[in-house]
């Protein structure tokens, strides 16, 4: 399975995960209380600067946006309805702004950056018997489950449909029950290959 | 706190892929069905119905791992921090929270555990605990009054009780077929 992570050797993408993160918490929380019209679109720019500069493609940022196209427009619409145009066009801008940074971050920060980020804001939590280490080899194990899943899935499905049986509920408890069999096999699997 | 064991994290990880493959190629579907019919919340309800309250919250907390971290395992490829951002990021961080709710309360009566204590339960963390998160989110982040987000979000409430009947009747029969959560005292 592919990441969202697009890759390139720009300073957006040399800044730290963590560092991002915080920019992003950060900037969160202020566009929130910037009730000014202009700043919001100084900052819209600046994102789409940033974008720029990490070297993300148009249509890249164009479909992230188109994604969230449908929701804008409803509350857009709504805000000039009962606030007025220019409440309507702070809450575009905020959104927007928020949204674009958040996808930027995505896009400039590897998958593996992000996950040792979090293993590392979880380490504080090993008094409490959580195993941050823990956290890529599960990532990984799933990724490499989803297909077999999928497998599993269509297997089960053909040998209901060659037994003229379609129905969803019939279909999801063998799938379930195989995945907690094979659950089983892979625990076997992992202790013989002495995970701790 | 009792270690994990290698079949626990199987099990976590295994969930967390149908919750993936539940939203990416929906088994689920309904002749006639609302349009983007997507079974991610069906993947919450499972997690905590038939692996309980702490491998399931787990799974689902991983499934949201993947999410922040960049990996495109919502439906429609989407995925990352835009998302978490966005006006709906509230029901996918409530997700895992559903899942343990789900997973508290069949713990407690899986002793004597039926369709319809099934279906309570799992309407209750499939869908209630998940717009009590969802919608205030989606209010603050989109910047709309409660009850906007409220009629928003209730689009989706038929949807909901499609899943958690599905849910229920598959949790049901797990538990006949292959009991995971061990019988409290």
């Amino acid at each position: 399975m592919l990441s969202l992570y697009h890759d390139a050797r720009t300073p957006v993408h040399a800044v730290p995960a963590g560092a991002k993160l915080l920019v992003l918490a950060v900037t969160g929380t202020v566009l929130f209380f910037v009730p000014s019209m202009v700043w919001l679109a100084v900052a819209l720019a600046g994102v789409l600067g940033l974008s720029g500069l990490a070297r993300i493609p148009w249509r890249t940022t164009a479909r992230q946006v188109l994604g969230l196209a449908p929701f804008l427009l409803l509350i857009m619409v709504a805000q000039l309805l009962f606030t007025g145009w220019q409440s309507a066009i702070i809450v575009g801008e905020r959104l927007l702004t928020l949204v674009l940074l958040a996808n930027l971050v995505t896009l400039t920060t590897r998958t593996s950056a992000m996950i040792e980020t979090i293993e590392r804001a979880l380490k504080p939590l090993r008094p409490l018997g959580v195993r941050p280490e823990r956290v890529g080899l599960l990532v990984a194990m799933t990724i490499r489950f989803i297909p077999v899943i999928r497998e599993q899935a269509e297997l089960v499905r053909a040998a209901q449909r060659a037994r003229g049986i379609e129905r969803s509920t019939v279909f999801l408890v063998p799938l379930l029950i195989r995945t907690l069999r094979m659950a089983d096999g892979v625990g076997e699997a992992l202790d013989a290959r002495g995970l701790d | 706190m009792p270690r994990v064991r290698s079949r626990d994290l199987a099990q976590i990880a295994l969930f967390a892929a149908i919750m993936v493959v539940l939203g990416f190629f929906p088994l689920i579907q309904l002749p006639g069905a609302f349009a983007p019919f997507t079974s991610q919340t069906l993947g919450v309800i499972l997690a905590g119905a038939i692996l309980g309250a702490k491998r399931g919250f787990l799974a689902i907390l991983l499934f949201d791992v993947m999410v922040f971290a960049g990996l495109p395992v919502l439906p429609g490829g989407r995925g990352g921090l835009s998302v978490i951002m966005g006006p709906t990021g509230g029901f996918v961080i409530a997700y895992p929270i559903g899942a343990v709710v789900i997973g508290l309360l069949t713990e407690r009566v899986y002793r004597h555990y039926n369709l319809p204590l099934a279906l309570v339960i799992n309407f209750l963390g499939g869908a209630i605990v998940l717009y009590a998160i969802g919608i205030p989110w989606m209010a603050a982040a989109a910047h709309i009054s409660l009850a906007k987000a409220f009629t928003t979000s209730v689009a989706f409430l038929p949807g909901d009780i499609v899943k958690t009947v599905i849910g229920s009747l598959a949790a049901v029969a797990v538990r006949k077929a292959y009991p995971m959560i061990p019988a409290r005292a």
